[in-house]
């Protein structure tokens, strides 16, 4: 089955982290990445740069900022191809991002 | 058989449709052709054969064409080894814990204990509407998200079995207040487990747990009053189940168990003898709050060096508590005050704790106490 992993955290979570902590974080990602289950990956930009568009009657409406103004944005996200739920969730809890006190959502994609 | 179904089907609903096709079945052809020498495995494999021709049908109605052969469904004869026992893989798929935990008890009932839907929503006090609803998004996030028909592996089991314990007691803690008697059926699931998982001192410690509170469930109430241990007539108590989880509870420790199950079903097994050995309790309380960092559990400490003969020092470590929303801290002071003869203080305290009583039964028992001051 495939599934999403979505990864949210606090802005600036990773901040009070030295050169060398940052570096090995950045190492689990890449192996995450890296790993033959995962599908696809991307590490977001941060809330800020964020642009939300809807159209209203034809005209394209654009806001500054995330969808929804949360302390927890999303970072992240993983798509993978996974056994069954545990194994996806089992790969969401190595995430580094969850080390410190992030959360990983755990989706099903729709099948086509 | 359900859970044998639901492994061999992969899924709730069907493994559900049937067992029902092949009860009635059984009904029909049982009286006149006479009961099969081993029934269960007969509904069992009907049920499976009946799936399957379900599952052709469903398919060639999609596709419009025609596969698969009719197969004949032998039903006479079968090796009753073939079918496997899955109820543990049932157990841990019903308790996952990335099902909602009102659904993991939901599930648990239904497809474990077998119970009715409509039983189920009684003894949770909702509609059955609401009961159905629960049930069908557990069974569809099983089916949706892929949650695996198993006995997870070694390294997630420790998390996983506390996960299922915690359903089963909390099951159990349901039938407590006694409405249907949900703590049997914690028993019977806890027996299940036992069975299926024969060294896991944990499994082995909450069934001599919910054993030993269960055989005194007779003498637990008066009415709708609740009747504290040193009160309860033990002629009411049912000795060969104290005894029975005895025996579990030594099992549970020979196979190493020092959780908290365990340690509370030690502590429940002590207070069902003759002379209460009340410095043992208050050690197993200590080892308990350890375990649990529960301010509660301390206060149960408390209690225990009070009845071990010293009132004063269970008042000091009862005042160290930050319990003050809690009915039982006031009303626990107001005991140790009222035997150190502070009974201008104990007063006080029970005056608090009936501020806090939202039962007549509470409210019923804390003006007993004012009176006898």
């Amino acid at each position: 089955m495939r599934y999403a992993l979505m990864i949210y955290t606090e802005a600036g979570y990773d901040e009070g982290l030295s050169e060398v902590e940052r570096a090995a974080m950045l190492g689990e990602y890449a192996a995450l990445f890296d790993d033959e289950r995962c599908v696809g990956a991307a590490r977001l930009q941060p809330a800020e740069t964020a642009t939300s568009v809807r159209v209203d009657g034809g005209r394209t409406l654009m806001t500054d900022g995330p969808f929804a103004d949360t302390k927890e944005v999303l970072g992240g996200f993983c798509l993978l191809e996974a056994d069954n739920l545990d194994e996806a969730i089992e790969l969401a809890a190595r995430i580094p991002a969850v080390r410190f006190g992030g959360t990983v959502e755990v989706r099903p994609v729709v099948q086509r | 058989m359900l859970a044998s179904l639901v492994g061999f089907l992969g899924d709730f609903d069907r493994a559900e449709e049937a067992a029902q096709e092949a009860f009635a079945l059984a009904a029909q052809r049982w009286p006149e052709a006479g009961t099969p020498s081993n029934p269960g495995a007969w509904l069992t494999t009907t049920a499976r054969n009946r799936a399957i021709d379900r599952i052709r049908r469903e398919r060639t109605l999609a596709e419009k064409i025609h596969l698969l052969p009719a197969t004949e469904a032998v039903m006479d004869e079968f090796d009753e080894t073939v079918i496997k026992d899955e109820r543990l893989e049932l157990i841990f798929t019903c308790c996952h814990p990335a099902l909602a935990l009102d659904g993991q008890v939901a599930l648990t009932l239904r497809a474990l204990g077998g119970l009715q839907t409509a039983d189920i929503a009684r003894a949770f006090l909702v509609s059955e509407e609401t009961m159905k609803r629960r049930l069908t998004r557990a069974k569809t996030k099983i089916r949706a998200t892929g949650i695996p028909f198993a006995v997870p592996d070694a390294h997630r089991l420790p998390e996983r079995l506390d996960a299922v314990l915690a359903v089963i007691y909390l099951i159990y803690n349901e039938g407590y207040s006694g409405r249907i008697d949900l703590g049997a059926e914690a028993i019977s699931l806890g027996r299940v487990l036992a069975e299926l998982m024969p060294d896991e001192p944990d499994v082995h410690g909450l069934l001599a747990l919910m054993m030993i509170h269960h055989a005194r469930r007779q003498a637990r109430f008066s009415g709708d009053d609740l009747v504290l241990l040193e009160d309860q007539d033990r002629s009411l108590w049912d000795l060969d189940e104290i005894a029975a989880g005895r025996a579990v509870l030594d099992r549970a420790i020979g196979l190493g168990g020092r959780g908290a199950y365990v340690v509370q079903a030690a502590i429940a097994s002590l207070q069902t003898r003759e002379q209460i050995d009340w410095p043992q309790v208050a050690e197993l309380y200590r080892r308990l709050a350890e375990l649990t960092g529960s301010l509660v559990v301390e206060l149960n400490r408390a209690v225990a060096v009070a009845q071990a003969g010293d009132p004063a020092k269970a008042l000091q470590a009862v005042d160290r508590l930050d319990l003050d929303s809690y009915l039982y801290f006031h009303s626990t002071r107001g005991e140790l005050l009222r035997r150190l003869g502070r009974d201008a203080e104990a007063r006080a305290a029970y005056l608090r704790a009936l501020e806090l009583a939202t039962t007549t039964p509470e409210r019923r028992f804390l003006t007993g106490r004012l009176e006898q001051l």
